[in-house]
């Protein structure tokens, strides 16, 4: 395996261009870290005091502790500023501006070098930069070593990308928090474990990746720990995707005991073996996932991310949005030859994504915390990709994945953009209102023409009205479900007993039944926020501005993103301009599976049919946000402290359909009693504490009582211990 | 390029970094003895040592490089023993490092302390060299003499005579049996050299032999007692405990690494023809060794006392790679000695850095809170403690030494499943006294008259900062220390030249 991978590399086109300094794409983010880390460990003791009074108390050996808490306490997030001091701007923050984002940029500019060459030398086997022998033992034979290809490259690209203007908006949202240098630290390393995992040329290296986005989304939920809600979020997410990270660990063990490797190359070289549709292609790939399901947020493991929101808005953009929880899809991708030979576990992975999709985009209807809006709305989204890589239409689902990485964040970052104006304004003021509260807001486009313009772009691409570029992935997703309910191997497969062509079929209803959905839960919030009149209050309407260039610059370019992704994957029917790029593009990586998939046919419609289609998927979209201006009402909204409590299915819509409540009943409860009860009381305490660990203590003990009652000393019970040890090694010898 | 044994210039050839080591001790025990204890005397002494043991290492290195070979004879010319003898030397260069601060602190102010270090490493090099029975004993004494008078160097302090005066006494009895051990395979095979040992027991068909199989069983025997390995560990915690520090550390490290190395030259050249005879002896040894030594370390409250168990226990781990008896166990056992030597005196030094003239440090409160008082020593101390018990990233090598081994034992001809399954389970036992540690640093509170732990002196922060930095880099890129290991045990130790009988009964099993 190695040899072959050695002899492809050497023959490569790309030997000996850029792409020969692919590590350095993620070690730039890396070296960040380190730098930022440093930062913020050496100075948090030093940063000058916000109370003298309260410095002083504190004085002693534990003074970074409290002063790093109560730095926190003081700045925290939501409706939870209690003071009205001035924000301590950490000292190295100039250092920590130019450094954060920069690594990102130059990672970025490499990025497009290598990724300019990959488009020039029309590779079509990847190009495996091997870095050393990372677990060499027996018969396994795992390689540090980095993958240049075309899905790693969109990957990096958009990673690198979106990352760098995130990295710059965050300048100036987090620039006055006491842990400024700790927030880009944890942000890089971010990047760095994103880079890994997309561009690692092994599941191993993938998972380790995997891991580290977990870490640092761990960290960055939870970043604002001294409130507990905020930790406790960043916990729940960890947890959950510890049920996830087995599934996926499964996959990978059975993948290695059935083909004994665990490089892509090798098992796409190997996967022949498999025989397609077989217990064992079909357990890998629903093993697989699981973890998906777990990552990136899909029915039943999605309760983490709304929850997520706990953390600072930029990290909701960048990693809950944009690059972390479309590792899932890129994970099915990247296997795309193992789940075509399985149509069950398509299947499978499909009608989640899809009732992801609806299930979603209902909650997304009553929420009211403008975050809670976009979480549920990434969630049904990223549905939609499922459904996409589940159908065999990997690129359409990468495709999505891409263009929903420019309206996302362009979304997210604009409601950080409007959540500060609304902070610093409660903050001149002192009041305690929630910030994020869309009945708080109302009218804004007064106030923010910037961020209002650009929100409304993000909507309608994400609503699917044309040209947009939510329009075309969206578009494409649902044609492909549509082209494959006859003559794919899926529509001939049977799920459950069901026809595959009837599972298809639902699926697409469902589809346009989450877009109708998107357009009205997208319409209402952009009405309450930025329409009807202003609720914020008299003496706060005042301090309501536009935010800093640093922001709304990212904003802009992600918006005019938002408004021509599209034209990355035109399609087929479309007149002018080169359709299906991505597509194409995609083929060396994906192609084949696809087209078993398909039985070997391009899964083309009709261009009639494709036009018909469209336009029901327009009309749609259309229909969706007609309804909602017409009859929603922001003029009748009042505050949220002024609201009634909702009743009936709106209460079971607001309050989620109860899930975390039962989750928490059926899953959490029972297994805390378990724990309490058995394996704590029972295993820990009565077992081991009491038996082997006591038990042992005493045989022990015994022992040495044993050793005191002989009156030759202890050397003398030593020497009889040795005998005995002797008389023991020969009966060995003579006894075998 | 081959030497040829018979003629002496190529002998002395062979043994130069041995020679020169030895040659150089003598010179500095002279530079010890020309005047008055004193700590600068002490000092010039051990910086001397420093410089003769660093300069002995690149002579390993440089004719490790040039890969020479020796047909049979009395000395080794092959990889391993140019592995194993770098492995001493970096053990000698921490302890000497080590005791050059703590020798003055504790009122150590003899010169010589040093020397016997020198002494006992020139011993392990013999060891490691030996290709025959007497070589190997030559070996044995030269370091074990050495290593009973560094036992109870602190002439102040009782408990470090007391370890001393067991040490001997029980050393000298299991010195006998090692040489009646000797005697007997002398008499069955009427060799003393290993290769011939391992010839004529395939020619003569010995295996059934009952002189051969005592012979080996007392030979198992007198390694064991240097190995520390159950039940022949009595005498270790109380001479861990009693030693001054930097030689508890080169006494679990060094001197267990040397036993090691003779003890697998020895079985995979003379004895790989009665594989079946010995393997149960090592696996009940290997297996007692684990379950005692891991299980008593948990109730230890002195941390000197709780290592002198944990390394018993190591001891368990590495015979379970010997049980498997493949050259693949050699390279396992390499790298885990590597490992385990950085980790193993590593955490002494953090001892000697906490502990206050007197000898204190080594009880668990004095770790209490460590964190807050001192968090760089607390977060070396964890990565130690991690890669002792071998875990991932943060213990850095540790986990692939365990790894190895686990595979060594796993995928040898004969698998040994049962001794695997015992060795992850006394692994997992033994989290609960290396994570205590951890615990007790991080999440306890100082006590309120700790003394404040004074500066750590330049060599011990040397020691302490290198340790970390060398286990977590290998940790995550550990592939040029297992193609050295690999290499190291390619030619020489592998059993081909030991004797035909060798793989047959391998297979067999």
């Amino acid at each position: 395996m190695l040899l072959q991978e050695a002899a492809a590399a050497g023959a490569h086109p790309l030997a000996g261009t850029a792409a020969e300094w692919i590590w350095l794409v993620p070690i730039l983010p890396l070296i960040g870290f380190l730098i930022n880390g440093l930062l913020s460990l050496s100075s948090v003791a030093k940063l000058g005091p916000k109370n003298p009074a309260e410095h002083h108390a504190h004085h002693g050996d534990h003074a970074d502790d409290h002063h790093d808490a109560a730095g926190h306490a003081a700045h925290g997030h939501g409706g939870s500023h209690d003071d009205h001091a001035q924000p301590a701007r950490h000292r190295y923050a100039a250092i920590v501006s130019l450094v954060g984002p920069a690594v990102l940029a130059l990672s970025f500019l490499l990025t497009t070098t290598i990724f300019i060459a990959l488009a020039g030398a029309h590779a079509e086997t990847p190009f495996v930069k091997r870095m050393f022998s990372w677990i060499a033992t027996g018969n396994m034979g795992i390689d540090a070593s980095f993958q240049v290809d075309q899905l790693s490259m969109v990957m990096a690209m958009v990673i690198t990308g979106v990352g760098t203007l995130i990295h710059i908006f965050s300048v100036g949202y987090m620039q006055d928090d006491p842990g400024y240098p700790r927030y880009f630290a944890y942000l890089n390393l971010f990047v760095f474990f994103m880079l890994v995992l997309v561009l690692g040329a092994n599941y191993p290296m993938l998972f380790v990746g995997w891991e580290g986005v977990g870490l640092c989304s761990y960290l960055l939920i939870g970043f604002w720990f001294s409130e507990k809600a905020n930790a406790d979020a960043g916990k729940k997410a960890f947890i959950v995707n510890r049920i996830g990270d087995f599934g996926f660990l499964v996959a990978l063990f059975l993948l290695f005991a059935n083909l004994g490797t665990l490089s892509f190359a090798g098992v796409n070289a190997g996967a022949d073996q498999l025989a397609p549709g077989s217990a064992l292609v079909t357990t890998i790939c629903l093993f697989m996932f699981l973890g998906c399901a777990g990552k990136s947020a899909q029915i039943p493991l999605y309760i983490w991310l709304p929850d997520a929101m706990a953390g600072p808005t930029p990290v909701s953009a960048l990693i809950h949005a944009a690059t972390m929880v479309t590792a899932g899809v890129y994970l099915i991708a990247r296997s795309a030859v193992l789940f075509s030979l399985s149509p069950v576990a398509s299947l499978t992975v499909a009608f989640v994504g899809a009732l992801t999709a609806l299930f979603a985009a209902t909650i997304g209807l009553k929420q009211w915390d403008i975050k809670k809006v976009l979480a549920y709305s990434t969630v049904s989204q990223l549905g939609y990709m499922f459904v996409g890589v589940g159908v065999g239409a990997y690129a359409a689902g990468v495709f999505h994945l891409v263009t929903h990485a420019f309206f996302k964040a362009l979304l997210f970052l604009g409601s950080g953009s409007v959540i500060y104006a609304m902070h610093k304004a409660y903050h001149h003021t002192g009041n305690h209102d929630d910030a994020q509260d869309m009945r708080n807001m109302g009218g804004l486009r007064k106030f923010m023409p910037v961020t209002f313009i650009l929100m409304w772009i993000a909507t309608l691409a994400i609503a699917g009205i044309p040209p947009f570029a939510g329009f075309f992935s969206k578009d494409e997703i649902l044609g492909s479900v549509f082209a494959r309910t006859h003559g794919s191997t899926l529509a001939d497969a049977t799920w459950l007993g069901i026809p595959g062509s009837t599972m298809l079929y639902a699926i697409y209803v469902m589809g346009l039944a989450a877009a109708l959905l998107t357009a009205i839960y997208m319409t209402r919030m952009m009405l309450y926020t930025f329409h009807g009149p202003n609720r914020t209050g008299e003496a706060e309407r005042t301090h309501l501005t536009e935010a800093p260039w640093v922001m709304t610059a990212p904003l802009a370019v992600l918006g005019v993103l938002s408004a021509v992704g599209g034209w990355l994957n035109l399609p087929a029917f479309f007149p002018a301009g080169p359709v299906q790029a991505l597509h194409h593009w995609l083929e060396p990586v994906t192609g084949q599976a696809a087209l078993r998939v398909t039985k070997g046919a391009e899964a083309h419609l009709e261009h009639s049919t494709e036009y018909v289609l469209v336009g029901i998927a327009v009309a749609i979209a259309a229909i969706g946000i007609a309804f909602a201006i017409a009859r929603l009402k922001p003029q009748a909204l009042v505050t949220k402290s002024q609201s009634p409590a909702s009743e009936g299915f709106a209460r079971v819509l607001e309050e989620k359909y109860f899930v975390d409540e039962g989750y928490d009943k059926v899953v959490v409860q029972p297994l805390l009693g378990v724990s309490r009860s058995v394996l704590w009381k029972g295993m820990d305490a009565g077992l081991i504490d009491g038996l082997v660990v006591n038990g042992s203590a005493q045989l022990a003990r015994g022992i040495g009582w044993v050793g005191s009652r002989m009156q030759s000393g202890q050397v003398g019970t030593y020497a009889w211990v040795l005998i005995i040890g002797v008389v023991a090694v020969l009966g060995a010898f003579s006894l075998r | 390029m081959p030497y040829d044994l018979g003629i002496p210039g190529q002998l002395t050839l062979a043994l130069a970094p041995d020679l020169v080591l030895l040659g150089g001790a003598m010179a500095l025990m002279l530079v010890a003895a020309w005047g008055p204890e004193s700590a600068a005397r002490q000092r010039t002494v051990g910086i001397g040592a420093l410089v003769l043991c660093v300069a002995v290492l690149a002579m390993v290195i440089a004719v490790a490089i040039r890969q020479p070979s020796a047909a049979n004879g009395v000395i080794a010319v092959d990889g391993f023993r140019w592995a194993a003898d770098a492995l001493f030397l970096l053990a000698a260069i921490i302890a000497i490092a080590l005791s050059i601060d703590y020798n003055p602190r504790e009122g150590i102010l003899a010169g010589e302390a040093h020397v016997l270090t020198l002494f006992a490493t020139g011993g392990m090099m013999l060891m490691a060299a030996a290709r025959d029975l007497m070589v190997l004993f030559l070996g044995i004494e030269l370091m074990s003499i050495a290593v009973y008078a560094m036992v109870g160097l602190n002439r102040r302090s009782p408990r470090a005579a007391e370890g001393s005066l067991k040490y001997f006494l029980l050393g000298a009895f299991a010195t006998a049996f090692l040489l009646y051990g000797i005697a007997l395979v002398y008499g069955a095979t009427g060799s003393t050299n290993l290769a011939e040992i391992g010839e004529r027991i395939a020619a003569l068909g010995l295996s059934r032999s009952p002189m051969l199989l005592v012979g080996i069983a007392l030979l198992l025997v007198g390694f064991g007692f240097k190995l520390a390995a159950a039940p022949f560990h009595m005498w270790a915690p109380d001479v861990y405990e009693g030693a001054p520090t930097p030689i508890s550390g080169f006494m679990a490290a060094g001197v267990k690494a040397a036993a090691f190395a003779a003890f697998l030259r020895v079985w995979l050249e003379a004895f790989p023809g009665v594989y079946t005879e010995w393997h149960k002896a090592v696996w009940w040894l290997a297996a007692t060794t684990m379950v005692v030594g891991n299980i008593i370390a948990l109730q230890q409250k002195n941390l000197k006392r709780m290592l002198a168990y944990s390394s018993i226990g190591h001891t368990g781990f590495i015979l379970v790679a010997l049980a498997a008896g493949t050259p693949q166990a050699a390279t396992a056992f390499l790298f885990y000695l590597f490992a385990y030597t950085l980790a193993t005196m590593g955490a002494f030094a953090v001892i000697i850095a906490v502990g206050q003239s007197g000898g204190s440090g080594d009880r668990i409160e004095d770790f209490h809170g460590l964190w807050h008082s001192n968090p760089g020593l607390a977060v070396a101390m964890m990565v130690f403690m991690l890669a002792l018990l071998g875990f991932p990233v943060f213990g850095g090598m540790g986990f692939f030494a365990k790894w190895y081994v686990l595979q060594a034992a796993l995928q040898a001809p004969a698998p040994q499943t049962r001794l695997a399954i015992i060795l992850v389970i006394t692994s997992t036992i033994s989290a609960g006294y290396y994570v205590w540690v951890v615990m007790v640093m991080f999440m306890k509170q100082r006590a309120t008259d700790a003394l404040r732990i004074p500066p750590m002196p330049a060599m011990t922060r040397w020691v302490v900062t290198a340790s970390v930095a060398l286990i977590l880099f290998f940790g995550v890129y550990p592939e040029p220390l297992v193609r050295l290991a690999r290499a190291s045990t390619a030619v020489g130790i592998a059993p081909v030249d030991g004797g035909p009988a060798s793989t047959a009964a391998l297979q067999g099993q």
